[in-house]
């Protein structure tokens, strides 16, 4: 019998996993593979459980078998799914989770690659983004295709540098931290608006969304981080010269990213396309390529000294 | 330099309520920026002026009462807090 109540006390917990990881069967499978091995070793984690507790189960198997604790129990953890079927349900009208779980799956072959694309983006050469079924693809299958894991993890890089550097001028306190923070995501945010004005001011049609801008404009913190450490290691003429080094190359990346997007077809393709709406549209691709050195010299100048 | 969130929502706050000042009949149709003078052609390519126009036109339509409650909240907050 004590047996039996164990075994009843503790079958809750494998349903509940098994129904957990068949609601995001079919959403894994497309965007996020499990590729963390934890499934086997939680089974026999489970296996584990149900053998040590059977000494420990005596103490409460009383409650455990109590048919109006369980009634609670279970009503209890049908309030809970409710609740947070509520919660997710309404923070995705706000916030479009769904859409953000598209720019975070990646993994390190990705990473890699697009790390190398920003810094030395001379060699590729096809900058398409590959897409199926009129949706664009992951971008752990598309090297071209914009992300928010690299903007995210280089701005806050970028943070922790930046207070790294200003400890080396004996300039560091922790306020400074949320001042450089907070300075560098109002330019990011202005950034963004900007472009996004220019991008209706001039009535181009095209699959850009606003968190493709921020992809975009999140990039250039590689750049950024690559110049403060060079010059944080090796002094004022490193941090010129790999400056100088990332802001060309992050103005290769960004023409050649935009072209594809803003520019007509005929134009994209580097023929001379006569008519003030095309050259309109190049130069926005222009100047939105331009402004990302001048930020970037701008968020770090005044972290060497 | 040292910008906060605070200081991109007061610069938001003050560039909207510029835009929305401009009166139609008093200042736009003196320069030539009047609503109707903006729809010049009805085909593929508005033009950037008759954008500009439009969306001085809507930001006035839209955000008048937004600004209204914005504004209010943000005096009461420069009073209060300084």
């Amino acid at each position: 019998m004590d047996y039996n109540a164990t075994q009843s006390g503790f079958r809750q917990q494998p349903n509940m996993r098994q129904r957990n990881s068949s609601m995001e069967g079919p959403d894994g499978s497309q965007l996020f593979e499990d590729t963390s091995g934890a499934g086997p070793r939680t089974q026999s984690g489970y296996r584990n459980q149900q053998t040590e507790p059977q000494q420990a189960g005596f103490a409460g198997q009383s409650l455990l078998s109590d048919p109006m604790s369980n009634l609670a129990m279970a009503y209890g953890s049908s309030l809970a799914s409710q609740g947070k079927e509520m919660v997710d349900k309404n923070l995705d009208r706000f916030i479009p989770i769904s859409k953000l779980k598209y720019y975070f799956a990646v993994d390190t072959v990705y990473v890699g690659k697009k790390l190398g694309l920003l810094v030395f983006p001379y060699m590729h050469n096809n900058w398409e983004v590959s897409y199926q079924q009129d949706t664009p693809v992951a971008p752990r299958f598309d090297v071209n295709a914009p992300d928010l894991y690299i903007p995210a993890m280089s701005f806050i890089t970028y943070v922790l540098v930046a207070g790294v550097a200003l400890g080396t001028q004996n300039r560091f306190s922790p306020e400074l931290l949320g001042v450089q923070a907070s300075s560098a995501l109002v330019w990011l945010i202005m950034e963004v608006l900007a472009v996004l004005l220019s991008l209706y001011l001039v009535t181009v049609n095209t699959d850009l969304t606003t968190i493709d801008l921020l992809a975009f404009s999140g990039y250039k913190y590689v750049g950024m981080i690559v110049g403060l450490v060079a010059g944080l290691l090796f002094g004022r003429p490193a941090y010129y010269l790999s400056l100088l080094w990332c802001c060309a190359a992050i103005f290769v990346f960004t023409i050649r990213t935009l072209r594809l997007k803003l520019l007509s077809e005929a134009a994209a393709e580097g023929k001379l396309v006569r008519g003030t709406r095309n050259q309109l549209r190049m130069y926005l691709t222009m100047s939105i390529a331009a402004a990302q050195p001048i930020f970037m010299y701008w968020l770090t100048y005044h972290l060497i000294r | 330099m040292a910008f906060t969130l605070y200081s991109l929502i007061q610069t938001a706050i003050l560039c909207t309520n510029a835009i929305a000042v401009l009166h139609e009949e008093r200042f736009l149709s003196k320069v030539g920026w009047a609503v109707d003078q903006g729809v010049g052609g009805f085909g593929d390519d508005p033009g950037i002026k008759a954008q500009i126009l439009t969306l001085i036109r809507s930001v006035r339509t839209v955000m008048r009462v937004p600004l209204i409650i914005v504004n209010s909240a943000c005096i009461v907050l420069l009073l209060l807090f300084g």
